[in-house]
């Protein structure tokens, strides 16, 4: 469990974080989002302490962070950026090392851990331990740099804009496979973007943050359906709402007794994508199929729409 | 198959042909200080000897002159160059009449400009064949080696600037070894005192816009003025300070000559650091800090390795500048291979002069060699090993 409590951040006479404060449960990813210039990456990088808060506490399981030295702190948290990061001069197998390293790891123990997290990352270890990053394309680059972020087992990750360069592809690919990890190893992750999409898609609760402040630091459906300023509401794109609340929800969830025509949709794939095949196809419903791709009932246009309305 | 030249070989073929049919090949004195007597190939040489010169002359010319396969130009400079240092020393013994120690020859302009001409040629084959740093090493061993064997083989014992050198062997290595400690110690010198200053300077700013501009105004004053400028402090020093002087500190000698060589040699290290440091990505660095180095750790484990190409240069640059400028420090009495230029200038003997640039010209190009290609190295090593 993360606690912020009345955080902030002055540089001289300007408020880059003002008072903010956030709880962020264990095992969750909450992501803030904000414009540039913000203070959501300054907020991110006072939790590991990469800028010190001018004032207010942060704690970690209930520890003030402050109660070890900076650099100890740091090893125990899972650290990604954007552009990664890599060291050019390490081969991939030493950057993902490289907390193990610093923690004095014994050579079984890291070299173990490297080889599970570059397999867990669809990267054979013999063929890209020894490259250079370089060598890797900018989604691989992307990957070892998260998977050195998870070396040393952290129980916290905090990432920012880590799928910022990428391609919306890889980016696609990125963000599920983060979700995934997350699961296996219960991380708590708290990632900075400006990409609501992002937000909406990763988040089990999102924090927008505009000019300092926290603005509104609630689950998705609820920053969707009750933006808390115009600003949010601007943030979130109103022309966009109705089909970011589909995002949200699963084919499963929508689903009507009865059959339909033609090509079926898994029934955990996303409403909104349901409907971009409805309404793309010119079907009124849709067959939705089970883990066994037997068909298990239907998802219709009339049945969507009204789950995209306004929430009560 | 139509004939084609190679742009470069047009040159080397014209500047050839001038060297070796217009211009002198070898000059005669009877003695050392008298304007000499120019000699063709045809006159320096015995006749069949002189003939088969100029014959390998027209036909590495020839080679260079058309567009043809590397390897012949390559076994044509070869060949060229071989010839040529062989054959001046055998024009050496043939043009002293016998048992006249005084008389002297030595290579005229039309012996410089045919070395000059395809050494050009041999640089461009080897250049073309894009040899590995290591591989460049090799050839500058296998040319020193072979220059070796010459001077020990005696071919080129006739020769005036050999002559020098056997009045002058003790004092030779003595000042050749002053020369190279002075470069090498400065350079020491300067590494140990500059890449502190040059992480401070990029850890502090404030620091950096300071440092650089007075070591910029250290590198315009001339060093003959610095030479000067430094007399009257040093001599304080060894006058007041119990001891400077028993470890050698004068106004004169060696020690300012060490302090000027090291004060020009600050700048490009100092600089070099900051630039490389500098260049380290920044997510790099981010990232560095964000996963717990210390900023030691970090110094040493992430920014230095990435900057050490960089720094290097400026080592490089250092070295090489170094070695000639140390040629001065025998205004002074710093010592070095100056002493012969500044004595040969004195006399007005060529031959004394070229016994001291020689040898500081070879040292200087080799310190260039050697450290270009370990750059080279530590900038594509990561890449070499896997490619």
């Amino acid at each position: 469990m993360i606690e912020i409590e009345g955080i902030t951040k002055r540089y001289d006479a300007t408020t880059v974080v003002d008072d903010v404060s956030m709880v962020i449960e264990p095992r969750t990813i909450a992501v803030i989002v904000g414009t540039s210039g913000s203070g959501k990456t300054t907020l991110l990088r006072m939790i590991n302490r990469l800028v010190e808060p001018t004032s207010g506490i942060i704690k970690l399981d209930g520890a003030d962070n402050r109660s070890l030295p900076g650099y100890e702190l740091r090893r125990s948290i899972g650290y990604a950026i954007q552009g990664h990061g890599l060291f050019p001069h390490r081969t991939v197998a030493q950057n993902i090392a490289t907390v193990p390293v610093l923690l004095g790891w014994d050579k079984d123990r890291i070299k173990a851990r490297v080889d599970e997290l570059m397999t867990l990352y669809q990267l054979d270890p013999e063929a890209f331990g020894p490259r250079y990053p370089h060598e890797l394309s900018g989604g691989q680059q992307q990957r070892v740099g998260v998977a050195r972020a998870l070396a040393a087992e952290p129980n916290v990750l905090l990432m920012d804009e880590p799928f910022g360069a990428l391609d919306p592809i890889i980016r696609a690919k990125a963000q599920e496979d983060l979700l995934a990890i997350q699961k296996r190893f219960g991380t708590t992750i708290i990632l900075v973007t400006h990409d609501m999409e992002e937000a909406v898609h990763m988040g089990d609760k999102i924090a927008v943050m505009d000019a300092g402040k926290l603005v509104q630091y609630a689950k998705p459906a609820e920053i969707l359906a009750k933006p808390a300023s115009a600003f949010v509401e601007t943030l979130v794109g109103a022309s966009e709402r109705p089909f970011r609340l589909l995002s949200l929800g699963r084919v499963r969830d929508a689903m009507e007794k009865g059959s339909a025509e033609g090509e079926a949709i898994p029934g955990d794939a996303s409403q909104r994508d349901a409907l971009a095949e409805l309404l793309w196809s010119g079907r009124p419903a849709l067959p939705v199929t089970g883990a066994d791709g037997k068909p298990i009932g239907r998802v219709t246009v009339d049945g969507l729409v009204k789950r995209a309305a306004r929430p009560a | 198959m139509n004939i084609r030249f190679d742009k470069l070989g047009v040159v080397i073929a014209a500047i050839s042909a001038y060297a070796a049919f217009a211009a002198p090949f070898a000059t005669f004195r009877a003695n050392r200080i008298v304007p000499g007597q120019a000699r063709s190939i045809l006159e320096a040489l015995p006749a069949t000897t002189g003939t088969l010169l100029l014959v390998t002359i027209v036909v590495a010319a020839l080679i260079a002159l058309f567009k043809t396969p590397l390897v012949l130009r390559l076994a044509a400079s070869v060949a060229a160059l071989a010839a040529l240092a062989l054959l001046i020393g055998v024009a050496g013994t043939f043009l002293t009449p016998a048992g006249n120690t005084f008389a002297r020859v030595s290579p005229a302009s039309g012996f410089w400009i045919l070395i000059f001409a395809f050494t050009l040629l041999l640089a461009d084959v080897l250049t073309r064949l894009n040899l590995s740093p290591l591989a460049r090493v090799g050839v500058l061993v296998v040319a020193a080696l072979t220059i070796g064997l010459l001077l020990i083989s005696g071919s080129w014992d006739n020769l005036s600037i050999l002559k020098e050198y056997f009045n002058r062997a003790d004092s030779f290595w003595a000042e050749g070894s002053k020369h190279v400690t002075l470069a090498l110690g400065s350079l020491a010198a300067a590494v140990i005192v500059g890449l502190p200053l040059g992480i401070l300077c990029h850890r502090v700013e404030n620091l950096r816009a300071g440092v650089l501009n007075v070591l910029n105004i250290i590198q315009t004053i001339p060093s003959i003025a610095l030479f000067g400028l430094l007399i009257a402090p040093l001599g304080w020093v060894a006058a007041h300070v119990p001891g400077a002087a028993a470890l050698g500190i004068r106004g004169i000698g060696t020690a300012p000559a060490f302090v000027a060589l090291f004060l020009y040699s600050l700048l490009p290290v100092v600089a070099n650091t900051v630039v490389g440091l500098a260049g380290v990505p920044r997510a790099a660095n981010d990232a560095a800090r964000g996963m717990g180095m210390t900023d030691r750790q970090r110094l040493f484990g992430v920014e230095f390795p990435l900057a050490f190409p960089v720094i290097l240069t400026g080592i490089r640059i250092v070295l090489v500048q170094n070695i000639g400028l140390a040629t001065i420090a025998a205004l002074i009495g710093g010592g070095g291979f100056g002493v012969f230029v500044f004595q040969g200038v004195g006399q007005t003997a060529m031959d004394l002069v070229l016994l001291g640039a020689v040898p500081t010209v070879a040292l200087a190009f080799a310190a260039a060699i050697i450290l270009d290609a370990v750059i080279e190295m530590t900038a594509t090593r990561r890449r070499v090993e896997t490619a």
